[in-house]
């Protein structure tokens, strides 16, 4: 259970998790400059979504075949509005305010969004049982989960659509144009608003996807799951170069197996017994980020901007 | 006859201070019409205005026959109005030939399209070596050569242009100007923005001399060139 292929798995499988998470900070951040402290909340919401169509609308004894497909559409819905409203809502009208604002207003909406779910969703001041995907699979000396197999497909289909969408299609050339430069995108006939309400459907469908695994994987979802998550996908955005959607593919990964191996192998090191286990986790990720900013600022994959002629 | 452009009273502002103070001129199809001035005279202001980036605050655009306050700048391209923007402003890190086509974005005929890439690659060789190429890693002469290439793709009726030699080398200017001289004898109109007056007076059919938000003085390019307040003012004679 803890060898060494072992937590390689579950490092991947957790950095999968922050990559479909980060995108939804990269991707907004690369268009409009704006980090969006409430897309961990985004991510709640979509685990919320999908437990609703599980428990209370689909029939009791519903295969999970069945129920998990559905369950991503309902998540996916109810994330992508959220996104998709924060934009229309709160972060389009401080579009040129000083950047301060906007970035007020999104911890103030990751904030309220936690609030709303717990004070309205029935159960939701405490953790909501979620139903797992808990079948195990060998594979040479790796356990791994259905919820391990569900994220992991998921994610490299996510990815590689992502990665065609942008580089291949018309939309996504236009996103490109966008991100470069607004104004001249706009002369060339490339409507920016809609570009940015399709950077924030696609960040918000990607959180809904790593909400259901997160669910399907852990088992218990809460209102405040969120934070720690979206903290984390965000600083795997900013370690693989805040602005690149590859960057936060690979500054996911990098993070999650990072986290993994050092918590679990970093007691082993003469004069840190004390330093190892889940719960210094979090710290090992952060001083991550701590030294890619000190090394390489604009993260692994970021390109230091230069200024424009 | 009614112009292709015309302008009535335009006034706009950035905040409390007012960029342009209500000017008016037109562009006939056809013609090149200069509007020349030192920085701060409100002329990137006014193609700016045009092109709906800016809004006005009060005063009149006709294009083609039909009003263009209140219409978003990514529907102002269609009409048949495209600006080659101060600054160049090409898309750096995409291709040569994704910036021609991003040019085009709103135009559906695939086979029209490229052969007006090819067309661009004729009027600028460099363009066609280099297609491949990140825009970002052209020189400044070439990036002008691109934005003017992507500002034809939208086939325009009215093409704008603003401070095409700002700060290119002398033969790399000469080489823009020659350009655009060539696609005035092709019968394309153009409304040029220029700091450099000489070079600018010299090919327009009609130029405007502004001045702090207004336009002082109007004339043919040839007027202009001998007139001697603007020999003084801006051509650098005493």
């Amino acid at each position: 259970m803890n060898t060494l292929p072992q937590q390689l798995a579950n490092g991947l499988l957790l950095g999968s998790m922050y990559g479909l998470i980060a995108i939804g900070y990269t991707m907004v951040y690369g268009i409009v400059q704006l980090i969006n402290f409430a897309h961990g909340e985004i991510f709640m919401t979509g685990a919320f979504g999908a437990f609703t169509v599980y428990f209370y609308i689909l029939p009791d004894g519903v295969s999970m075949a069945v129920a998990v497909p559905l369950m991503l559409i309902g998540g996916g819905i109810v994330a992508v509005l959220i996104a998709v409203g924060a934009e229309r809502f709160a972060y389009r009208p401080l579009r040129g305010a000083p950047r301060l604002a906007p970035l007020i207003t999104a911890i103030g909406l990751s904030l309220a969004l936690q609030e709303v779910v717990r004070n309205f969703y029935p159960g939701a001041d405490r953790a909501i049982a979620f139903p797992g995907l808990d079948a195990t699979h060998e594979i040479g000396s790796v356990t791994i989960k259905d919820a391990d197999i569900f994220l992991i497909v998921a994610a490299i289909i996510c990815m590689s659509s992502l990665a065609f969408f942008v580089r291949k299609s018309r939309t996504g050339r236009a996103m490109q144009a966008t991100a470069q430069d607004p104004d001249t995108a706009q002369l060339m006939g490339i409507d920016t608003n809609r570009i940015i309400v399709i950077a924030f459907a696609i960040g918000g469908f990607f959180a809904a996807v790593a909400a259901l695994a997160y669910g399907l994987k852990y088992g218990n979802i809460d209102y405040r799951m969120g934070f720690l998550m979206g903290l984390k996908a965000f600083t795997a955005a900013v370690l693989g170069g805040i602005g690149n959607i590859y960057g936060a593919m690979l500054g996911g990964l990098v993070l999650g197996v990072a986290e993994t191996l050092a918590s679990a192998y970093i007691d082993g090191i003469p004069g840190m017994d004390k330093l190892g286990g889940q719960s210094w986790a979090n710290v090992w990720a952060f001083a991550l980020l701590i030294i890619v900013l000190l090394v390489r600022p604009q993260g692994l994959l970021g390109e230091r901007v230069a200024d424009r002629a | 006859m009614t112009a292709l452009l015309e302008v009535e009273d335009l006034r706009v502002s950035y905040g409390k201070i007012e960029a342009v103070k209500g000017i008016s001129f037109s562009v006939e199809a056809g013609q090149v019409v200069t509007l020349i001035g030192t920085n701060g005279a409100g002329k990137t202001t006014t193609l700016r205005t045009l092109s709906g980036l800016l809004k006005p605050t009060s005063g009149k655009i006709t294009f083609d026959g039909q009003p263009l306050s209140g219409i978003p700048a990514h529907k102002i391209v269609s009409f048949g109005l495209a600006h080659s923007p101060e600054g160049r402003h090409i898309f750096p890190r995409l291709t040569i030939f994704e910036n021609l086509q991003l040019g085009a974005f709103l135009r559906k005929d695939k086979e029209g399209i490229e052969k007006d890439i090819q067309r661009a690659y004729d009027l600028f060789p460099i363009l066609g070596e280099r297609r491949n190429q990140a825009a970002g890693t052209l020189s400044g002469g070439e990036q002008q050569m691109l934005a003017m290439g992507r500002a034809l793709m939208s086939q325009p009726k009215l093409l704008m242009l603003d401070e095409p030699s700002m700060g290119l080398s002398p033969i790399m200017m000469q080489k823009i100007m020659a350009t655009i001289v060539e696609l005035k004898s092709q019968g394309t109109t153009i409304l040029l923005v220029e700091q450099n007056a000489q070079a600018a007076l010299s090919l327009a059919d009609q130029g405007h001399v502004m001045e702090v938000g207004n336009i002082v003085l109007s004339g043919t390019g040839q007027d202009l060139l001998h007139d001697e307040s603007v020999r003084k003012a801006y051509l650098g004679e005493d």
